[in-house]
C-alpha cells in the first residue's frame, strides 16, 4: 500500500499561493482612482465584449483581474447577493463592505479546501455622498480583504504601475485626467496602450440612482488625445 | 453559488425562488378580503413614442383609501407600465418587473429588448393567475420606445398573462370603457407627443367623470394625474405645472356658465 507523501501546511499554502500569484500576474493590469465627481476604474482590455469592469449595484461596481471565467462567477454572485438583499430590505442597506466580506469568504474558502485557488483579485468599488465616504476594497486570490484609498492597482505588475501612478494621482483630477494618469501608468516601458485597448467605466457621484456608467470609445479617444 | 442544474441565469424571479423569497404562487384562502384597487389607465402611440397616463386614486369597495397613488412607473430607461387592479400584487409586481430587467441588464451585460420585457411581463401576470382567481386581478399596460425599430411599442394584458400588442392606444381598469372611447375619438395616427399628453388628460377625466373609481385632476390638494412620455430621450414624466395648466384648459371647456 503506497501512503501518500507528506506536505507541510506552511508548504501547502505556499505553493497554492504561488500558483494563484502566477497566473494573476499573467494577465493584463487594472486601476481605480479617485477624481473630482466619482470613481475611474481602467483597465488594459483588448476584448470589446468581455467586460473586467461592470455594475454590481447603484453606486457599486466591480472589476475583475485573472482568469476571466472565475472572476465572472464572481461578478454574478455579487449581483445576486445585491438584488437579493435590496429586494427584502431595501436598497439603501447594499453596501461595498457587506459584499467585500462576502467575496472574501467564497476566495477563502477556495483557498484553503479546494485543489486549486481561483486565480483571480477583484475590487469591489463604492462611490460615497462625498469623496471622504468612496470606498475601496482589493481583496486577494486568499481572501484577504485590502481597504485602500485613493487608488489602488490590481494584476500586472502591480508595483511598477502603483509608483508610476504614485507620482501623478491627485484626488481632485477630472475624468480626463484621471484616465489620463491612468492609461500613461498602465502604459510601462513606455509602450503606450492603444486606446481601442481600454476599457473604462465611472462610478459618477450624482443624483441619478444608477451612477455606474461606461466610457464610449469614441469619448476615451478623444480624452487621451 | 449555485449549480450548473441550479443556476437561475440571469432570471431574478427563479432566483427568489431559489432562495425560497418568491412573492407567487400561494393561493390566498380567504375570498372576501377586501383590498384596495387601482383603477384607470391609458397609454397611446404618438410620432417618435408613447404617452402612458394613470389615475391616482386607490378604492377599497366604496371607499377611497389612497388619494397618491402612482400607477404609471418607469419600468428602465426606456419603458414604462401602468397597473390596474389589486394594488398590494400590482406594486410588488413592477417591483419585480423592475428589478428583472436591471438584473438582466447586470448578469448579461446588455439590456433585455422591448418585446423581451413585454414577454416577462406576461409570465408575471400568468404567475399571478391564482391570486387573480381570488379576487387579487392585477392587468398591467406596458409601453416603451422600442430602440432597434425607432419608435413607440404597447402592450396590454389580461388576466391569464395573455399579451397583446397594441398599434394605437389601450386602456384599462374600471375606467377603461369611457378612457377609450375618448382615446378612440381624439386618437389620429402620428400626433405629437404634447398632443398625446391633452388627449390622455382628456381620456382620465372623462372616466373620472363617470367612473367612482378614477380619480379626476384634484385641484384643492395639487394632485394630479401621473402623465409621462416616452421617446428616443427616455422616459420623462410631464410635470404638475403642466398638467394644472391643461386640466384648467379642459376645465374652462367643459364648464357650466
Amino acid at each position: 500500500m503506497s501512503m501518500p507523501f507528506y506536505v507541510a501546511p506552511e508548504q501547502m499554502m505556499k505553493d497554492r499561493a504561488d500558483y494563484a500569484r502566477k497566473g494573476i500576474a499573467r494577465g493584463r493590469a487594472l486601476i481605480a482612482l479617485q477624481y473630482i465627481d466619482g470613481i475611474a476604474l481602467i483597465a488594459e482590455n483588448p476584448s470589446n465584449t468581455l467586460r473586467k469592469i461592470s455594475e454590481i449595484y447603484d453606486r457599486i461596481a466591480f472589476a475583475g483581474v485573472g482568469k476571466y471565467n472565475e472572476f465572472d462567477q464572481l461578478r454574478v454572485a455579487g449581483v445576486r447577493a445585491a438584488d437579493l438583499k435590496g429586494y427584502q430590505f431595501s436598497r439603501l442597506d447594499v453596501d461595498a463592505r457587506g459584499l467585500a466580506n462576502q467575496y472574501a469568504q467564497i476566495l477563502g474558502q477556495t483557498f484553503t479546501h479546494e485543489m486549486k485557488p481561483l486565480e483571480v483579485e477583484i475590487l469591489v468599488a463604492e462611490v460615497g455622498l462625498t469623496q471622504e465616504q468612496d470606498q475601496l476594497f482589493h481583496i486577494m486570490y486568499d481572501g484577504t480583504v485590502i481597504d485602500e484609498h485613493q487608488f489602488t492597482v490590481l494584476g500586472g505588475d502591480m508595483e511598477a504601475i502603483r509608483t508610476r501612478l504614485v507620482e501623478r494621482f491627485v484626488p481632485q483630477a477630472s475624468l480626463q485626467n484621471a484616465v489620463k494618469f491612468a492609461h500613461q501608468a498602465l502604459s510601462l516601458n513606455d509602450q503606450q496602450i492603444e486606446s481601442s485597448e481600454l476599457e473604462v467605466a465611472v462610478l459618477v457621484r450624482n443624483n441619478s440612482r444608477r451612477c455606474f456608467s461606461r466610457l464610449s470609445e469614441a469619448t476615451i479617444i478623444q480624452y487621451l488625445a | 453559488m449555485f449549480s450548473f442544474e441550479q443556476d437561475p441565469g440571469a432570471n431574478f424571479g427563479e432566483l427568489l425562488k431559489r432562495v425560497g423569497l418568491s412573492p407567487f404562487g400561494d393561493p390566498i384562502p380567504a375570498n372576501e378580503i377586501l383590498v384596495p384597487h387601482a383603477t384607470t389607465c391609458v397609454a397611446l402611440r404618438c410620432a417618435n413614442g408613447v404617452v402612458m397616463a394613470g389615475d391616482r386614486r386607490a378604492t377599497s369597495g366604496n371607499l377611497i383609501s389612497h388619494r397618491e397613488m402612482e400607477k404609471v412607473v418607469q419600468a428602465d430607461q426606456f419603458s414604462g407600465v401602468a397597473i390596474a387592479g389589486a394594488a398590494g400584487p400590482a406594486m410588488e409586481m413592477v417591483k419585480l418587473f423592475q428589478l428583472q430587467i436591471e438584473h438582466y441588464e447586470k448578469v448579461e451585460g446588455q439590456s433585455l429588448s422591448l418585446e423581451g420585457k413585454a414577454n416577462q411581463l406576461s409570465m408575471f401576470v400568468r404567475s399571478n393567475l391564482p391570486a387573480a382567481m381570488q379576487g387579487f386581478m392585477v392587468v398591467p399596460i406596458f409601453a416603451g420606445y422600442d430602440t432597434l425599430l425607432n419608435h413607440g411599442r404597447l402592450w396590454n394584458y389580461d388576466a391569464t398573462g395573455g399579451r397583446y400588442e397594441e398599434h394605437d392606444f389601450v386602456a384599462t381598469g374600471s375606467g377603461m370603457l369611457h378612457a377609450g372611447t375618448v382615446l378612440r375619438m381624439g386618437w389620429k395616427r402620428d400626433m405629437t407627443v404634447d398632443d398625446g399628453v391633452v388627449l390622455t388628460a382628456r381620456a382620465l377625466w372623462e372616466a373620472s367623470v363617470a367612473d367612482s373609481a378614477t380619480g379626476g385632476p384634484d385641484a384643492l390638494r395639487g394632485i394630479y394625474p401621473v402623465i409621462a412620455s416616452i421617446t428616443s430621450d427616455g422616459f420623462a414624466r410631464v410635470d404638475d405645472a403642466r398638467l394644472k395648466n391643461t386640466y384648467d384648459e379642459i376645465a374652462k371647456g367643459v364648464g357650466q356658465q
